[in-house]
């Protein structure tokens, strides 16, 4: 069980507020990601759940009960931390048996426990090495191990891949997930990379300047952002936002496509630029257009086997049908 | 040429390393020379360097009057008592000051070390006057708590460095893997800060076992340390230097043979963790 209400928490440091009142409920074995920019308080958010900080103000129920003034020892949750945060004095075995040792769970179970965490995470063979020989990848398991053994109420993780390098982080993304469907538990991920959002939640929790601005699933997160933001901020490359004439003509402030959306050609669309950087990833081309009279460049989407060239004139074609349409506020009109 | 330039700047370093190191332990080479002298040849003037007729005489008169076992068996009680208690009360201090820290904390540790700029001498009265009100007087118990408060502000001071070094995630870890704040300090702190204490326990044994003013002064008999078993030979009724160089000797053996084969951890504690 590990149902997390948040009853207009807040936090302040000092006089500076990070966090305005805010709520929100994330449910019993829900993959819940809260995203956001640098300094956005999705960090601190975490540290309110798991008790490291303390509220300035509100409630925090954990499966019903206030846990608010609860310490972190007690309440149930177990975190993974960006620098794995293992103990470098003990071996893995002695890592991953911590927390039972804590519980005062007895030396059976806990090499039950261990053996059975080792085995799922390829940890088998390190059980008696110390952190400091083992790779960043290992060393993440070891603190995804500490955490699975105890069996918690929710796994509370603060970017954790973030110190992997690209390859590493893939893959740990997808053991990541895989764990959460074999467990079945609530989990809790902040991390700055919408990529890892996108792919691993259930719910995204957009956060900036320590707001909520959105909460939804990604695809509704994808489809209909609910303002300019988060309308940037997810999806990558980011969406085209257009504001001007071209957004006025369509009854908006501000209008946003994205890159997938507006088909590139030689003549023919509605708009028209100049090819600037042309990123091939192979599947597909990124380009971007310059000169369009919209305003800023166009990001544009196309099939890999599209060939322009740098300084090639181009003709844009937006899908209209999917349309993102903003106020002068920012916020979403249709 | 540059490469010459080096080696004999290395070569000059070096020599003058040694010429400061010789002077500074210059002193205590004497003390152990005239340790072995006759009393006579301990006062020549010009003074003998080597060629003396090596003697055990000293050793062994100064053996027979006093009992020397019984001044180091204080000294040990005193030095590694005070240290401990110490470092005991200084690590939950440093700790807190470490990791959660407040506005005041360095105001704090600067206040806690501003109490080693006062001479001893100023707080003398009243202590003795406590001292003969709790029958503390020439008891090992006193000097141990005393050796402890004053070495307590360096004890934390260099606690706190070292702590800081330690990262707060992996506490904050331990916190959430269910480790009240006493198991938190004991299995994840202590054996992380280990180097740190070490160099700690050392630095300040060293300071209790040298420390002459509090032993001199609140010992008669029963407690007093081999700070005053090397006193009780610098007498009125005339010096005798060999005597004294070999109650010296003595004295300060047991922890330069300790700082010896700890030169590394003391290294570490008197840079305050600068070195590794």
């Amino acid at each position: 069980m590990g149902r997390i209400v948040l009853e207009q928490v807040s936090k302040s440091f000092g006089d500076t507020e990070v966090i305005p009142p805010l709520d929100l409920a994330i449910e019993d074995g829900e993959f819940a990601v809260f995203v956001g920019p640098s300094g956005c308080g999705k960090s601190t958010l975490l540290r309110l759940i798991a008790g490291l900080e303390d509220t300035s103000g509100g409630r925090i129920l954990i499966d019903g009960e206030d846990a608010t003034a609860v310490p972190p020892a007690k309440r149930g949750l177990a975190m993974v931390f960006q620098s794995y945060a293992l103990y470098p004095h003990m071996t893995v075995r002695k890592n991953i048996a911590f927390p039972m040792r804590m519980a005062g769970i007895d030396r059976a179970e806990q090499d039950r426990r261990i053996e059975k965490a080792a085995a799922a995470l390829n940890l088998t063979d390190y059980l008696h090495r110390r952190p400091g020989q083992l790779s960043g990848g290992q060393r993440q398991r070891v603190a995804i191990g500490r955490a699975i053994v105890r069996e918690p109420a929710a796994f509370l993780f603060d970017e954790p891949l973030s110190n992997l390098d690209a390859a590493l982080r893939v893959g740990m993304r997808l053991e990541i997930s895989e764990l959460h469907k074999r467990l079945d538990t609530t989990m809790i991920y902040v991390t700055h990379d919408q990529v890892e959002a996108m792919t691993m939640a259930d719910k995204i929790v957009v956060l900036r300047a320590g707001v909520i601005e959105q909460v939804g699933s990604p695809l509704e997160l994808y489809k209909t952002p609910r303002n300019t933001f988060v309308a940037g901020f997810i999806g990558s490359p980011k969406m085209n936002l257009i504001e001007g004439p071209e957004a006025q003509r369509h009854g908006a402030h501000t209008i946003g496509i994205r890159p997938e959306h507006i088909a590139v050609s030689a003549e023919g669309g509605p708009w028209s630029g100049v090819v600037g950087v042309s990123e091939h990833l192979g599947s597909d081309t990124f380009f971007h257009i310059h000169d369009t009279g919209l305003g800023d460049m166009i990001t544009v989407r196309a099939d890999g086997e599209v060939g322009f060239r740098h300084g090639d004139r181009v003709s844009l074609t937006p899908r209209m049908d999917v349309l993102h349409k903003f106020d002068a506020n920012g916020l979403r009109i249709a | 040429m540059a490469r010459a330039v080096t080696t004999r700047r290395k070569t000059i370093n070096t020599a003058l390393a040694w010429a400061i190191g010789l002077l500074i332990f210059f002193p205590i080479l004497w003390t152990i020379l005239t340790s072995f002298k006759t009393e006579g040849q301990a006062i020549a003037d010009p003074p003998i360097f080597f060629f003396f007729d090596w003697t055990l005489e000293n050793y062994a008169i100064v053996q027979e009057r006093s009992n020397y076992m019984r001044f180091l068996w204080n000294s040990v009680i005193i030095a590694i008592g005070s240290t401990l208690l110490g470092v005991a009360i200084a690590i939950p201090a440093a700790w807190s000051m470490a990791f959660v820290p407040s506005k005041r904390t360095k105001d704090i540790l600067l206040w806690m070390l501003s109490t080693k700029m006062l001479p001893a001498v100023g707080v003398l009265y009243p202590i003795y006057l406590i001292f003969i009100e709790l029958g503390l007087l020439d008891s090992r118990a006193g000097l141990v708590i005393v050796l402890m408060l004053i070495n307590l502000p360096i004890i934390v001071w260099m606690l706190y460095t070292y702590f800081k070094e330690i990262p707060g995630e992996i506490l904050e870890a331990a916190r959430m893997d269910g480790a009240s704040l006493r198991s938190e300090i004991l299995y994840v702190l202590t054996p992380m800060a280990i180097p740190g204490i070490a160099s700690t326990v050392l630095l300040n044994v060293i300071l209790a076992w040298n420390e002459a003013f509090w032993t001199l002064n609140l010992t008669a008999v029963n407690a007093a340390p081999l700070t005053a078993f090397i006193a009780s030979y610098s007498s009125p009724e005339g010096l005798f230097y060999a005597k004294l160089s070999a109650a010296s000797t003595m004295a300060i053996a047991p922890i330069l043979i300790l700082g010896w084969f700890s030169q590394k951890q003391l290294v570490r504690g008197l840079t305050f963790g600068a070195v590794k």
